[in-house]
């Protein structure tokens, strides 16, 4: 009889219930009637998503004083339930955004099963307490990210944007699976603690394992220069995809980031706090200089998120308590702006049945002025003005880099963040200023579609936007009880 | 009370934004919030006692507390100036924007409230992140102002406003970060002196492109010209005076050691700014551009005053700026009103607008014979306060102010003869009618504010810093 370890599971709930959404829905996606699947299917993922939040937050009450489960190879703590809620959050939105997308609908049932498993995968992965439930759970969100980018079968767009994110997210995939032999090889534990107690600190072997691991965790985070494919597949993929993976995606790769450097390696802090400082620098740079030429507004928005990766990559590199705080504080906000902007765009998208640009969104601001307002909200935070959380969290951020001693990184933050002004504003005034002769006021596809969901989503992302800008106590409390669960 | 002064207009936008009013009542009701904005300015102005003086009202709420940041607003006696000029000017560009029927006015008008309740923060606000937050949100609406509601060159125009002033704002919030957390506290009373070098030049860059200062001027004609009227009396009449709030609040007060080290040098680019404001004022070819490059050389002036640090000048740049953002108003506001009659600025195709239009050649000259500082005029008073304080620096600074009043003189007098005397210009027709009850219903409020002015000013000087003592007031920081 093979000993069986204890299992905790109310830990693994919110896991579980994505889990068990996603089994549901495919179940729907062949036994439901073709005329009512994506109601049923869509309804159960939107389901799981909601039943993942509430446990999140149960946990988030009850693991005050986080510990492993299952073998410890899995943490039970504040800072991944917080994660997790974030996650979960998005997962609403995005469920919301997608119902009304324009797409070949003989796969509906499939996406929104998939979309379920992919959010189960990043749960489970902002838990990852040893590098093979890291490596286990960074795949299967992966793999479930593929296949949505390539589920509309029509849009060649979307099958590149598979093609190239498959084959570059394998890449980075070996790259972290890679890292983690060398780190196992040089300590003889996969455990994060169990690596930190090996006491390798300074083994050539260790730090090149190091090195292996935050490129590989750097590509999902698309942070400079392990970027290449973000422009692409978010211009590619389906835009409420595009907003999920924006959102999603980065969050737990950041703060996956944040807890295994801060929990294996402290020892090496001195080598990792300058290289992700060297990293950050780099996507402020390269996200915001290629977003200035881009036209369409998905490539700008793609390199925006670039860009705000090394804004929240500052706050990871100080390696304090301060600069996780700012981490947690700015995720929330930047996750409800990007969600928001893409189902902006999406919204354009449906209206006009193209591409959209700089060009085509003249406009838009006086023809749909809750979204146009929403956007203009959301374009103001991400370029960091007040009455946004983007202000209060680039504030959290500069804090951090000065109480780190890097008034020079503030400096590099400035001067992106006066950069990036030029192309945020330069959509505003694409959906505002334009003459009213260029004023594209008749959609090509006949009236705008009424779009309730699409609505409440935006409408949500720019509460929490506005509202976290006035809320700072208390999702700094949350981001504060978050971050006493990693050893600073 | 001062939340009220904050509050009130933002809900107003708000409520005009939120309902489907329809033009008419949407002015109104944004009307009606200006001038009870301005109602409620009055009963502050009469609760806040001048005798003790020093910071009143005052409102403190935790905002977050691990980085010491609150909200914390109330007002000093020179910020009760500086609302009641804010909430006057607006009131009047809000009610003129109403009567001139602009496109869009339920934005247009929410927008010019939300700007009156930022403006406000900026000069109530006690924390260095709120005077932050609130010195940025005056760009949001005034970006879409110019940029919606503009003329024809206003993309240009707004994008260099914006690039410029964020360009100097973002560097200030470098240096308030620094700042508040090397002092542990980011709130503007309880903050301490620093002698940074550093960061004191980082709020002077901010305010010297707000204000602006020589050379740092270059969005200035292309943003005054391309705007609406009543946005460029915003622009120049309250806009820039926040900036000279700054360096009256910020700057010199909390860095007194930076101030007296680089005094010599921004004194010399305000005094450039001064002569050279005042040289391109006499050869603008348009009335904004008169007024706007006037507004350059006054900034300058102010700005002498502010950095002599002494009684004399400190008193004196309180009450220009009151005088200033009133007189520059007015000039913008009527210049928008010739505009609107003869359908150009340009000084060679007006002409002999008095012939007929007695009430226009009055206000407007008026205005510009208190613009140009004769003596009994509230701005003869300031001025002389201004060359006065800097004469202690040194008689050179006040011999290149005294200059400058002259140039005053000269380019005021050419900018009324240019509108009103002289031969009947092109573009002047007889049907262009005077002045019109409703415009003079925007306009005379404010020249009454300054004739008051004129009869007392001390009613500003004796009444702004504590026991009448400004250089002591500002040398322990306003505690």
């Amino acid at each position: 009889m093979i000993p069986r370890p204890h299992v905790d599971w109310f830990a693994l709930a919110p896991v579980n219930s994505l889990l068990a959404a996603t089994g549901l829905a495919l179940l729907c996606a062949v036994l439901a009637p073709a005329r009512s699947r994506k109601a049923v299917t869509a309804t159960l993922c939107g389901l799981g998503y909601a039943t993942a939040l509430g446990f999140a937050v149960a946990l988030y009450v009850k693991s005050a004083h986080g510990h492993g489960v299952v073998v410890d190879a899995f943490r039970r703590d504040r800072l991944a339930e917080l994660t997790a809620i974030i996650v979960a959050g998005s997962g609403i939105l995005a469920t919301a955004v997608s119902y009304r997308e324009r797409w070949r609908e003989d796969h509906i049932g499939e996406y929104y099963a998939l979309l379920a498993a992919s959010g189960a995968g990043m749960v489970f992965f902002v838990g990852a307490n040893n590098l093979l439930t890291l490596f286990l759970a960074l795949e299967w969100f992966s793999i479930c990210l593929y296949i949505l980018c390539a589920i509309d079968r029509d849009r060649l767009s979307g099958l590149e944007a598979a093609l190239k994110y498959l084959i570059i997210g394998g890449f980075g995939s070996a790259v972290l699976l890679f890292g983690a032999a060398l780190v196992y090889g040089a300590t003889g534990a996969i455990d994060f603690p169990g690596i930190a107690a090996a006491g390798h600190e300074h083994d050539a072997l260790l730090l090149f394992g190091l090195a292996m691991l935050i490129a590989g965790l750097a590509f999902k985070a698309s942070a400079a220069p392990f970027h290449m494919w973000t422009p692409d597949v978010y211009e590619g993929a389906p835009t409420p995809l595009t907003a999920y993976m924006a959102a999603a995606t980065k969050t737990v790769a950041l703060v996956v980031m944040l807890r295994i450097l801060v929990t294996a390696f402290p020892g090496d802090a001195y080598v990792w706090t300058r290289a992700l400082a060297v990293i950050a620098v780099c996507s402020l740079v390269i996200g915001n200089y290629a977003a200035l030429v881009q036209k369409g507004v998905k490539r700008m928005l793609a390199y925006s998120s670039i860009s705000h990766a090394g804004f929240m990559l500052i706050a990871v590199a100080t390696g304090s308590s301060l600069g996780a705080r700012a981490l947690l504080y700015y995720l929330v906000p930047y996750a409800a702006m990007s969600i928001g902007s893409f189902a902006v765009v999406a919204a354009r998208e449906r209206e006009l049945g193209v591409p959209v640009t700089f060009a085509n969104m003249a406009g838009f601001g006086w023809e749909r002025p809750v979204l146009g307002i929403s956007m203009w909200a959301f374009l103001l935070g991400f370029a960091g003005f007040p009455l946004t959380g983007g202000f209060i969290g680039k504030f959290y951020v500069f804090a951090a880099a000065y109480r780190h001693g890097w008034t020079w990184l503030v400096i590099v933050g400035v001067l992106a963040t006066l950069v990036s002004l030029y192309y945020y504003l330069g959509l505003v005034r694409a959906m505002f200023m334009r003459r009213s002769e260029d004023l594209q006021l008749a959609p090509i596809g006949g009236s705008p579609p009424r779009d309730a969901l699409l609505q409440t989503a935006v409408v949500a992302c720019l509460v929490v936007t506005v509202g976290s800008f006035f809320a700072v106590q208390p999702l700094i409390d949350l981001a504060k009880h978050a971050a006493s669960s990693l050893p600073f | 009370m001062t939340t009220a002064l904050i509050v009130l207009p933002l809900a107003a936008a708000l409520v005009i934004w939120v309902l489907p009013l329809n033009d008419v009542s949407a002015g109104a009701l944004a009307l009606l919030a200006a001038l009870a904005e301005v109602g409620v300015w009055i009963q502050l102005a009469a609760r806040y006692d001048f005798g003790p003086g020093g910071l009143q009202f005052a409102q403190q709420r935790n905002w977050f507390s691990d980085l010491h940041v609150s909200y914390h607003v109330g007002v000093y006696g020179f910020s009760v100036w500086l609302t009641g000029l804010t909430v006057i000017v607006m009131a009047a560009a809000i009610a003129y924007g109403f009567w001139a029927g602009r496109d869009r006015l339920r934005a247009y008008l929410g927008l010019m409230l939300f700007l009156t309740g930022a403006v406000v923060g900026v000069f109530t606000a006690q924390d260095l992140l709120l005077f932050y937050a609130f010195f940025e949100a005056m760009m949001i609406p005034l970006y879409v102002l110019v940029g919606v509601w503009g003329g024809p060159g206003r993309l240009g125009a707004t994008l260099k406003f914006v690039l410029f002033t964020m360009a100097g704002s973002l560097l200030m919030l470098a240096s308030i970060v620094v700042y508040g957390l090397s002092q542990n506290t980011f709130d503007l009373v309880k903050i301490g002196q620093s002698s940074s070098n550093w960061i004191f030049l980082g709020f002077v860059a901010a305010f010297a492109i707000k204000a602006p200062l020589f050379p740092l001027h270059g969005w200035l004609p292309d943003a005054y010209r391309e705007s609406s009227p009543e946005v460029a009396a915003i622009l120049s009449g309250v806009v820039s005076k926040a900036a000279a709030y700054g360096f009256l609040r910020i700057a010199v007060t909390k860095f007194p050691e930076p101030t007296q080290h680089y005094r010599a040098p921004i004194l010399a680019l305000a005094a450039i700014g001064l002569i050279y404001g005042s040289l391109l004022a006499f050869r603008a070819p348009d009335i904004r551009g008169v007024i706007a490059y006037s507004s350059l050389a006054q900034m300058g002036l102010i700005t002498m005053g502010v950095f002599s640090v002494n009684d004399l000048g400190l008193d004196g740049s309180v009450l220009q700026m009151v005088n200033h953002g009133l007189v520059s108003a007015t000039l913008f506001l009527l210049a928008g009103m010739v505009e609107r009659r003869t359908l150009t600025g340009q000084l060679s195709r007006l002409g002999g607008m008095a012939r007929g239009r007695p009430v226009l050649a009055t206000v407007l000259l008026t205005t510009g014979v208190i613009a140009l500082a004769v003596p009994l005029s509230s701005a003869f008073a300031g001025e002389f306060l201004i060359l006065a304080g800097v004469f202690r620096h040194g008689w050179a600074w006040s011999v290149v102010g005294a200059v400058a009043i002259v140039l005053a003189a000269a380019y005021v007098l050419r900018l009324v003869s240019a509108i009103l005397h002289r031969d009947i210009g092109p573009s002047v027709s007889d049907a262009a009618l005077d002045l019109r009850p409703a415009e003079l219903g925007v306009v005379v409020p404010m020249l009454a504010c300054l004739l008051a002015l004129s009869a007392w000013p001390a009613a500003i000087t004796q009444h702004s810093f504590r026991g009448d003592r400004p250089q002591a007031d500002v040398a322990q920081g306003f505690k």
